[in-house]
């Protein structure tokens, strides 16, 4: 028996769309709200513009090329599961697993040369903020990593295709708060 | 002579068991019947050419996502590039500017936003209106150390010991 979220459209967008499409709207509050917090901190904190400068730009320009390339994999596992390829769309949901451990590996070598030049949550406002923002995203990835994995394991033999959509969509909303993390902490120095 | 319609219609009243049978032959009740089966294949028909249209424009709308990702790569490498000439103006538009630009292409063309049902984008403004809001409240507190009458001496003492420690580290 199918769960309700994939037989059912009340609203016209199937009740498991729906529910990500809500899940979205409260991130954008969430991570809307503590970067909008950091903007004005910024805007007020003329000295945020020489911390940043301990950022590693090219890091973050890589892992932002890294969340792109894993969304287009997304991408592609959506459009292989609409013409009901599961095993394409899982190996393409697999890819941006990948992509997502890439993304968290380059991440902790970053902050573990920041923490060994003394760069900690409590060293100052601006790293407060930057670990914070920094971190609240990676857990955000790691959490889509391991959805994106149970959705792989039934892709893979055809089942739940519905899900590869859904779990794509929180994948590119993840992408999209990256994208303004990126200028934010990287290069308004 | 051929046979019409018209003519068994004239052959004289049916029997009242075989009424069925006559009102099948009825010409005019004929003519109805072709008129409606005309509509439902019409119908069918206008109905398919919608669907392909609907399928076409959603194919329009589902740009090939390969190119909106080389796209997206090509304004990473300007929002990168574009700051390093140090001009305040050029870096806010190469830095935020294209990471807006680049969040509409990820939200229309992965997202697919643009084929969604329109209320779900609205729900993602009043979302998006709500930050806005918020920030409106707070910003003035926050980006200004000093207002007609207040001061906020411990962000004014941050900011100046932060800035001298940075001169002296030489940033």
């Amino acid at each position: 028996m199918k769960p309700i979220a994939t037989t059912r459209s009340a609203t016209g967008i199937p009740t498991g769309r729906l529910a990500v499409w809500w899940l979205i709207a409260s991130e954008i509050v969430i991570f809307g709200g503590l970067l909008a917090s950091y903007v004005m901190h910024r805007i007020g904190h003329a000295e945020f513009g020489d911390y940043a400068a301990h950022t590693n730009t090219w890091a973050g320009a890589f892992n932002t090329l890294v969340l792109l390339t894993s969304s287009l994999s997304a991408v592609l596992a959506h459009e292989a599961a609409e013409k009901g390829q599961g095993p394409r769309a899982a190996r393409m949901l697999l890819f941006t697993i990948l992509g997502g451990a890439v993304f968290l590996i380059v991440k902790s070598f970053e902050w573990t040369a920041e923490i060994r030049a003394g760069y900690t949550l409590a060293t100052n406002m601006f790293w407060s903020f930057y670990y914070t923002a920094a971190g609240l995203h990676a857990l955000h990835v790691i959490a889509g990593m391991v959805a994106m994995a149970f959705v792989a394991r039934d892709a893979f033999s055809n089942r739940e295709l519905q899900r590869v959509e859904l779990v794509g969509n929180y994948w590119h909303f993840v992408d999209i708060v990256w994208i303004f993390l990126f200028p934010l902490l990287y290069i308004a120095k | 002579m051929t046979s019409s319609p018209n003519e068994t219609h004239e052959a004289g009243p049916p029997a009242s068991g075989d009424e069925p049978r006559a009102r099948e032959a009825d010409p005019a009740e004929h003519a109805q019947a072709a008129e409606h089966a005309q509509a439902a294949e019409h119908a069918q028909a206008a109905e398919h050419a919608q669907a392909a249209e609907h399928a076409h424009a959603a194919e329009h709308a589902h740009a090939n996502p390969v190119r909106v990702w080389a796209i997206l790569c090509a304004l990473l490498v300007v929002s990168v590039v574009g700051p390093m000439a140090e001009i305040r103006l050029l870096t806010l538009i190469t830095a935020f500017g294209i990471a807006g630009v680049k969040a509409y292409l990820v939200a229309k063309h992965f997202l697919r936003l643009g084929v969604e049902r329109r209320y779900v984008a609205y729900a993602l403004v009043v979302s998006v209106a709500f930050m806005v809001l918020f920030f409106a409240g707070t910003a003035p507190d926050v980006m200004e150390h000093r207002g007609r009458l207040w001061t906020n001496h411990a962000a004014q003492k941050e900011v100046e010991r932060a800035l001298k420690e940075a001169a002296r580290d030489g940033h």
